[in-house]
């Protein structure tokens, strides 16, 4: 028994270096550039891959292996001054969640690329020489290289604090932390620090996953999966705090060598219930502390301005095709048409909170898929009707909306979407691993509609009529003094607090809404799909529900409904036409948000005032 | 040294600034004069390239400098200090003024950290101690000894004596008088008509975003309405 705690300890700590060689370059630089970079997790796996190919390629033995792992490091380094010169440096002023799918399409871009150079298989790497064996500690075999790993943490800490503080740039590093445009003022080259501490975070990153190699195998979920945790790190330790990060690795890694023995059940949901527990007790993290006050000037956004005839006119013939083209298609195109009405809804309710919210949501899935599992938890195990089914759907997605919901609003921009994160992972996880309950990967199957509407073009009018109502019911929201009221909290929430609104209350009853809303949409699309799986709640279905509302435009009314079409339509030529869709995916990810911040409608718009 | 020609600022839709014309000679030391929200710090940022000008020039020795980062203007010699001081709170006093130091500039005695303690006696007492453990008047200088750092041919002060006890207001106006011996040129953002009249030779009276009146401060203690009109509130 003392055995086997002493091992799991022990592995823990080697866990917890390797997790915080990530997380320091991800907290690090968060903390100078306020860029929660999501291809940080691609960065440790491309890491692995190059050092796997350098050291299977160099002649073996100690300079082959750790030569190998030092360049893979640097080169790595160097990916990450490429990602931060070509494409980040234009985005350091936009919106938080503009640069986390920025950073999103970058993950996608470098899965493809990996797939394409190194292939779908796993790669095993050598182990290290010199550190092949095992030693005995306290009469237990332990490896020798988990021991050098749980060494090589503490060491990187106190290089890093070294570098920090006792050189000039790190002394700059700091002060540009603290307040970056004031740096700038003093005569400090910002671009240069910023990709200087680019360099070194992604040096970390690719250093993290070169010292994998002898530990597992080199794969293309790598990137996802250390991200994910890493990010849970970074947030505990409190973003931008190395020795946060340090302890919140020591925790993490311990928790998940101890969570397999004691709830095996749970370990994935383990780390992101520690999250969001830490979140709300400290909001801004373990030894993290709240952004200075942003002294760039702050834009106030503009009215929603009446559309135009010719948008209206647009608008009513979207409708009336929606309305009449149906009974002249095929299976196929309804099956399409059915998904892009529900996507508009899902779309629009991502949108309520964001747009006039001024809320930002990395985890909107969870309130989807949830709809949707809502509906067919009941369908699986008391055999509901599908109208119950439906109404189960926003109601379980509501739940969750009041009780996430309730922690969410009180964080904001980048803690926001972290937690809205956390509690996506959360549920995720849930449908993951509760195996009894929700089938886990398997899924639920058989979830069908009732008799009455099993046919596609009746379903399909279900879907449109439920979809179109729950839209219209939100606009109409955001035009009346709710609207209103949400609006004045985002623009200058301390004005709307001094004239007695309750701002806190007005937000948490606008994202229950939203919550609600992305519910019915997940419902009807369980119906839809016959099926139910924990992707529904996954990050890329989030990130999906964003780039609608984004391709469309945050600040436009019509927006989610322009994106939702656009983004169903070019999602499905990808995935049609091209093997490497994501590589494509995340290049129109980048486009859009390089070209157009606004967004299609918004910049529909824009031309349209310019003629005006 | 200084020319600003029709500046012009905006944020958002806002006009801020609505044709700014002034300027300021080697050694001199112009105050800013304005009532709250007059536009003075905006102009200052907007000299500073903190905010983007919208129309108008700015020269300085000779050269455009409109449009440019502040971290090149900043190294053409142009030295900024905040209305808000933005010390570096969790650095200490030297790594303060280290983040300011910039590569000595020909014609000017270099300044170090002995130079300017011996203008802020004060500061160089608590040389490790961390900038947020410290008052506000010593933050004050600190602020100020951190752009000294960069070696200014000329500084923008921003109220440098709002919130200070009399006697430090002093002691910044004998600083401020040092500077211009040592040939600083100083453009100073005030509404303490008292503390401009101890370092200024001359005042610009901004409002709602332009110059309205220009002149020697003894000619602006004279020209009553023109402080009834701009400056009293
Ligand atoms: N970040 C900002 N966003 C929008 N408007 C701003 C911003 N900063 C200042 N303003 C507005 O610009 C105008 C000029 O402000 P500025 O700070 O330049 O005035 P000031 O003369 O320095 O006033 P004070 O004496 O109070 O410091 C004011 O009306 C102010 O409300
Ligand atoms: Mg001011």
């Amino acid at each position: 028994m003392f055995e086997n705690l002493l091992v799991q300890g022990l592995s823990g700590l080697a866990s917890a270096s390797s997790l915080f060689l990530v997380a320091s370059g991800l907290t690090v630089i968060f903390g100078v550039t306020r860029i929660v970079n999501f291809a940080h997790g691609s960065l440790y796996m491309l890491g692995a891959y190059l050092a796997w190919t350098l050291v299977t390629n160099l002649p073996r033995g100690h300079f082959g292996f750790w030569g190998g792992v030092l360049a893979a490091a640097l080169i790595v380094g160097v990916v990450g001054v490429l990602i931060e010169v070509l494409l980040l440096r234009r985005i350091y002023k936009a919106p938080e969640l503009f640069q986390l799918l920025a950073t999103f399409g970058v993950v996608l871009i470098v899965q493809d690329l990996a797939l394409m150079i190194w292939g779908p298989q796993d790669l095993l790497g050598p182990r290290a020489p010199g550190l092949r064996g095992a030693t005995e500690i306290l009469g237990v075999r332990f490896p020798l290289y988990e021991l050098f790993l749980i060494f090589v943490g503490p060491v990187v800490l106190g290089l890093l604090w070294l570098l920090f503080h006792r050189t000039r740039w790190g002394t700059r590093v700091r002060a540009a932390t603290a307040d970056r445009e004031m740096v700038g003022a003093l005569g400090v080259n910002q671009r240069l620090l910023f990709t200087t501490v680019f360099f070194l975070g992604a040096c970390l990153a690719g250093l993290g996953g070169a010292l994998q190699l002898p530990r597992e195998s080199v794969n293309l979920q790598m990137d996802l999966a250390i991200i994910a945790e890493a990010f849970v790190v970074v947030v505990i330790g409190g973003l931008g705090s190395l020795p946060g990060a340090f302890l919140a690795a020591l925790l993490i890694g311990q928790m998940q060598a101890f969570g397999i023995l004691i709830f095996p059940k749970i370990t994935l949901v383990l780390a992101f219930l520690v999250m969001a527990v830490v979140l709300i007790l400290r909001p801004y993290g373990l030894l993290g502390r709240p952004p200075a006050s942003a002294h760039a000037a702050q834009v106030v956004e503009p009215p929603y301005p009446p559309p135009s005839p010719a948008f209206r006119a647009l608008g009513l013939a979207t409708v009336a095709v929606a309305l009449l083209l149906p009974p002249f298609l095929g299976d196929f195109a309804l099956i399409v048409f059915t998904e892009i009405a529900i996507m508009v809804l899902f779309a629009a309710s991502l949108h309520f909170i964001m747009g006039p919210g001024g809320m930002a949501s990395f985890g909107h899935a969870a309130y989807f898929g949830l709809g949707a599992y809502g509906a067919a938890l009941l369908v699986k195990h008391v055999a509901a009707p599908m109208e119950i089914g439906l109404l189960a759907a926003p109601f379980a997605a509501g739940l969750a909306g009041v009780v996430f919901g309730w922690f969410c609003v009180r964080l904001s921009g980048v803690y926001a979407a972290m937690l809205t994160l956390a509690f996506a992972q959360i549920a995720w996880s849930a449908a993951f691993q509760w195996v009894e309950l929700t089938g886990g990967d398997n899924g639920i199957l058989g979830v069908w509609p009732s008799d009455w509407a099993r046919n596609k073009l009746a379903y399909y009018y279900l879907a449109l009529l439920l979809c179109l109502g729950a839209t219209l019911l939100l606009r109409r929201a955001i035009m009346a003094p709710f609207g209103y009221a949400l609006r004045a909290g985002r623009d200058s929430p301390l004005r709307a607090e001094a004239i007695g609104m309750d701002g806190f209350r007005i937000r948490w009853v606008a994202f229950i809404l939203a919550a609600v809303a992305a519910g019915i949409a997940g419902g009807l699309f369980a119906y839809a799909k016959g099926s139910v799986f924990p992707t529904y709640m996954a990050i890329p279905r989030s990130v999906d529900a964003l780039l609608m509302v984004l391709l469309g435009g945050v600040q436009t009314l019509s927006g989610p409904i322009v994106g939702a079409l656009a983004y169903t339509w070019i999602h499905e030529q990808l995935m049609r036409l091209f093997e490497l869709w994501r590589l494509l995916l995340g290049a129109v990810i980048l486009l859009l948000v390089l070209f157009f911040p606004q967004g299609l409608a918004g910049a529909a718009q824009r031309a349209a005032e310019k003629r005006a | 040294m200084l020319e600003v020609e029709g500046l012009h600022a905006h944020y958002g839709r806002a006009h801020i600034l609505q044709g700014v014309t002034l300027s300021a000679a080697q050694g001199e030391v112009v105050a800013l004069l304005g009532r709250n929200g007059a536009g003075k710090s905006t102009t200052m940022k907007a000299i500073m390239g903190l905010v983007r000008p919208t129309g108008g020039r700015v020269r300085f020795q000779g050269q455009d400098v409109t449009g440019r980062e502040p971290f090149e203007i900043a190294r053409q010699g142009l030295g900024y200090v905040p209305e808000e001081r933005r010390i570096f709170t969790e650095l200490t006093v030297m790594e303060n003024l280290d983040v300011g130091r910039q590569p000595p500039r020909a014609g000017l005695a270099p300044w170090t950290p002995e130079r300017v303690f011996a203008l802020f006696p004060s500061l160089g007492a608590m040389r490790a101690r961390p900038g947020g453990r410290m008052s506000g008047g010593e933050q004050q200088m600190l602020t100020i000894a951190r752009t000294l750092m960069g070696n200014p041919r000329l500084i923008l002060l921003d109220e440098p004596s709002e919130g200070l006890a009399p006697v430090i207001v002093e002691r910044m106006a004998a600083a401020i008088l040092e500077l211009k011996r040592e040939g600083i040129t100083v453009l100073l953002s005030e509404q303490n008509l008292h503390f401009a009249r101890l370092v200024s030779d001359r005042a610009c009276v901004l409002e709602k975003g332009a110059i309205r009146w220009e002149g020697t401060l003894a000619a602006l203690m004279e020209a009553e309405e023109v402080r009834a009109q701009y400056l009293s509130v």
